[in-house]
């Protein structure tokens, strides 16, 4: 068994035997002969979710890439993403989406998370539960939301109907998925934020505010660049998110010209598998890769979306 | 950090409670829109629980089966993940680092896909494909990588390492160090990573609506039927059923994430 | 602190003990080493000197590299894992258990042991009891105080009866007055129990403080075994010299039965030609005139119970030397240095 590379004796101590080795939570102090011992019992405590995982994940996975591949084009149905007009333009504007949808909720969250952190008044704590309650709804009820709000009945069509007349409706197009997914992305955002900025460490601010910088500067040189592997990692879920949800579209309209739809709508309409297939492999790669991407960039893990 | 309230702090002020306004304020109008008798008349046409009462009539299957396989899926993580987790915290070379990104990968990859895989790798299994369990498996997948996350993150900070040395010491050998130390000490991270699942699982969508069928309708399926079919009042009836369902579980959520803060601060 | 709780004596050995980690670091050098049943054995050095790796092979928590053996009397335990050694061990963090009261964790090890639980809950208050924490018996480890959790440590460990009693870095944790009055309770404790003591320590003071002999070590080897005196007016070379209190070291010429110190002269009879000689600071007379070697004060430092004057002679040689507390020097005085022949060391080749 290859022996980790990781394995500082106590760090604390300073016994640095090891160069500098990647430093993992706190898993130091493993003895070798502990780690070494019980490869069985390990095994063994690994091997249902190993074998559950490889039944329902990776085989299925792999079937689903050759499947892909298996269809009147053959494996040129992987170009096809890229080569078929029609696909081609429903993933520019399913990437314009998620990169529009990941900027401004950056933007808000930001603003908003920063504002929390380095504000203590009375219903904070309030305001705080409310912005991060929407955090697990799904994406079938992001979009009802969105109806309650842009929808035909809805409060902005209400609003604007007594202001100027003419009712504003937009839930049932990109500008409703827009703001569905800016809805379900600024809870999760914001806690990141949030939980970035409350460990950052006071004195750096206290020190650029010694040297005369003010308020403003303080935020712009210290405070967001030390933010910045909280911006790459809850902007990446973000916009993986963004790129695969599927309930908030099937919500709004069947007709939102994004991937998912289209792949729901070749393997369900046109029964074409092997194309939905091959472009749901190619979505699951593209989002799989810009969440590893933000990830070895941020250096921390990237939490899991939802 | 306390800073003088200029200007800048109640344009914040200002810009935050509008952000909140556009969170809460749709979810407001939907409760109501659930027990008003004519929400397009307004709240002036009455209260009602009639449209509830309706939700139950044509949706309470789907409720029932939502639960039964959110409390499934939540025993199938536990035994699956949380074993996984101590090893993956044990292990930290390439190997353990390439099974943690591996068991991420189905909350990465669009559940879109991860439906179609399975209905290509297992449809043609009639029962299979037919029972709830066929809705189980996906959201196995799908809710995993929350448990052990969670449960790892508890692990990597606590130092468990050397609490299991200090077992070993005692003479603790290795099924004691794992049942009286490391599940005792990891309790939270189980518990908020049980939460995360059962609300998760409870409002999946994405997987569900390939996976399931006519007979295997779950809460969010009926919700996305109800509000293709069915008046905006029952959707929101519906919509209310779903928040008292999950907003328990959300809530304890935040409690124990307020709890965790203040003691990592010490 | 003990009462009538007495331990065996079990000697310990350790027999061409080696350790290389992973990418064939080498942490320890093979290692020979006899600690006598009952003897409180203090391992001391920097950090990376593999005093640890050293304190964890005897633990059973590593295993020294193929051909190394560790004998706890006369069983060979080297392939027993720590569970099975009967050791008791302190933990440089505690380790203590956050999800048991103090009582459970105090009682644990009896608990693994399959102790029934009312003899197991006598056994833990006799020895919370001994740790005068009797009263902190329900509480939760968060509760504690660094000094409390120390002593729950002890408890912990002492209560299984070891064969042997491990303690890493024990009072690194607390804060310096705490450490001083713990390191006299722990002295105290080591010698009534009777119990075999192994120490990791890189604090000297705790070093001379605790052990009956200390094992000073440096880069992976053994630099010196021996009693604090013999350590410390005996060192056995130039890390221990150095590692050990403050030394100055002096380039010397030794002709003729005399010392050449700069321009200073003294009888000598130790060894010829071109030698290097150590002296301590509180062994140099520093007076105003009538010494070997004539100085300046360079600066001086008041300790309190003594000054510590940095003087430096002509010839451009640098002295540390410890004048009583209420010396009145300042720098640029001119002083005089005097040395005893006897007290001046010189390093074997």
């Amino acid at each position: 068994m290859a022996l980790p590379p990781s394995q500082p004796p106590p760090a604390s101590q300073g016994e640095a035997f090891f160069p500098s080795p990647a430093k993992r939570g706190r898993g130091q102090g493993w003895g070798q002969v502990l780690l070494r011992r019980d490869p069985l019992p390990l095994a063994a405590l690994m091997a249902p979710a190993a074998v559950v995982f490889g039944a329902f994940f990776l085989l299925p996975m792999a079937r689903l890439f050759v499947i892909g591949g298996s269809g009147a084009e053959g494996w040129a149905a992987y170009a096809s993403i890229l080569l078929n007009p029609r696909h081609l333009q429903s993933l520019v504007s399913t990437v314009l989406l998620s990169a529009g949808v990941t900027a401004v909720t950056l933007a808000v969250s930001t603003v908003t998370g920063l504002f929390l952190v380095r504000h203590r008044f009375p219903g904070r704590s309030v305001l705080v539960a409310m912005l991060t309650f929407p955090l697990a709804f799904p994406g079938v009820v992001i979009g009802f939301m969105v109806i309650m709000l842009a929808g035909r009945q809805g409060l902005i069509g209400d609003v604007t109907q007594a202001l100027t007349g003419s009712k504003l409706v937009f839930a049932y197009s990109m500008a409703g998925l827009f703001l569905g997914y800016v809805y379900f992305s600024i809870p999760r955002v914001i806690l990141t934020v949030m939980a970035s900025a409350e460990k950052l460490d006071p004195s750096h601010e206290e020190a650029a505010r010694s040297l005369g910088a003010r308020p403003w500067q303080v935020v712009a040189h210290v405070i967001l660049p030390a933010l910045k592997p909280a911006f790459l990692s809850a902007g990446a879920i973000c916009f993986a998110t963004a790129m695969g949800a599927f309930g908030t579209a099937f919500t709004l309209a069947t007709r939102i010209d994004v991937l998912p739809m289209t792949i729901y709508t070749e393997f369900t309409l046109q029964a074409n598998i092997a194309t939905a297939a091959a472009l749901s492999f190619v979505l699951g790669a593209v989002t799989w890769a810009a969440l590893a991407t933000a990830r070895s960039f941020a250096g921390s893990s990237v939490a899991a979306a939802g | 950090m306390t800073h003088r309230r200029g200007p800048a702090f109640w344009a914040q002020l200002t810009f935050t409670l509008l952000v909140c306004a556009l969170l809460v304020v749709p979810v407001v109008l939907s409760m109501l829109a659930g027990v008003t008798v004519n929400y397009f008349v307004g709240i002036k046409s009455g209260l009602t629980l009639k449209w509830v009462d309706e939700v139950w009539r044509l949706y309470a299957e789907t409720i029932g089966l939502s639960m039964q396989i959110a409390f499934a899926c939540l025993a199938c993580t536990l035994l699956l993940g949380v074993p996984a987790a101590y090893v993956l915290a044990r292990k930290q070379g390439a190997v353990a680092r390439a099974i943690e990104e591996l068991l991420v990968m189905p909350v990465a990859v669009p559940g879109l896909a991860t439906a179609l895989a399975l209905i290509v790798t297992y449809g043609g299994f009639g029962d299979f494909r037919r029972s709830w369990l066929f809705i189980l498996a996906g959201h196995v997948l799908f809710t995993l990588p929350f448990m052990v996350r969670s449960v790892l993150a508890v692990l990597h900070s606590i130092d468990f390492a050397t609490l299991e040395e200090g077992a070993a010491s005692l003479g603790a050998g290795f099924i004691q160090r794992f049942v009286h130390v490391v599940l005792p000490n990891c309790l939270s991270g189980i518990l908020a990573g049980s939460l995360m699942v059962l609300t998760l699982s409870m409002g999946e969508f994405n997987l569900t609506w390939l996976l399931h069928t006519p007979l295997t309708k779950t809460l969010p399926v009926g919700l996305a039927d109800s509000y293709a079919s069915m008046r905006l009042e029952i959707g929101s009836a519906y919509t209310l059923v779903f928040f008292v369902m999950i907003v328990p579980s959300l809530i304890l959520l935040q409690i124990l994430a307020g709890r965790g803060r203040p003691r990592s601060e010490q | 602190m003990s009462g009538s709780f007495h331990l065996d004596a079990v000697p310990v050995r350790l027999r061409r003990c080696a350790k290389t980690f992973h990418g064939g670091v080498r942490a320890l050098e093979p290692l020979d080493l006899d600690i006598r049943g009952g003897e409180t054995v203090v391992f001391l050095g920097p950090s990376g000197c593999g005093k640890t790796t050293t304190l964890r092979i005897l633990a059973g928590l590593e295993r020294p590299d193929e051909g190394g053996r560790v004998f706890y009397g006369e069983d060979d335990v080297t392939a027993l894992p720590i569970e099975r050694r009967n050791v008791g061990m302190v933990f440089q963090s505690y380790a203590l258990f956050p999800n048991m009261s103090v009582a459970e964790n105090v009682a644990y090890g009896l608990r693994v042991r399959g102790v029934p639980k009312a003899e197991r809950r006598e056994r833990a208050e006799e020895m919370l009891a001994m740790m005068h924490i009797a009263d902190l018996a329900g509480r939760r480890i968060d509760q504690l105080s660094g000094g409390q959790r120390q002593r729950v440590a002890l408890a912990r460990a002492l209560v299984v009866r070891p064969r042997v009693l491990l303690l890493d870095e024990p009072l690194t944790a607390l804060d310096a007055k705490l450490r001083d009055s713990l390191r006299l309770e722990i002295d105290r404790l080591l010698r009534a129990l009777g119990i075999t003591a192994i120490y990791v320590t890189h604090d000297q003071a705790e070093a001379m403080a605790l052990g009956d002999r200390i094992v000073v070590m440096s880069k992976g080897r053994v630099a010196q075994v021996g009693t604090p005196r013999e350590i410390y007016h005996r060192p056995a070379d130039a890390f221990v010299a150095d590692f050990i209190g403050t030394m100055n070291r002096l380039p010397a010429v030794a002709q003729d039965g005399r010392l050449l110190l700069g321009r200073g002269e003294l009888p000598w009879s130790g060894p010829q030609g071109r030698i290097e000689v150590l002296v301590r600071p509180e062994d140099v007379a520093l007076t105003a005139s009538g010494g070997h070697v004539d100085a300046r004060i360079a600066a001086t430092v008041f300790l309190g119970d003594r000054t510590r004057v940095v003087a430096e002679t002509a010839d451009g040689l640098t002295l540390t030397v410890d004048a009583p507390g209420r010396t009145d020097l300042a720098r640029g005085d001119a002083v005089s240095l005097g040395f005893d022949p006897a007290r001046l060391l010189t390093l074997p080749e």
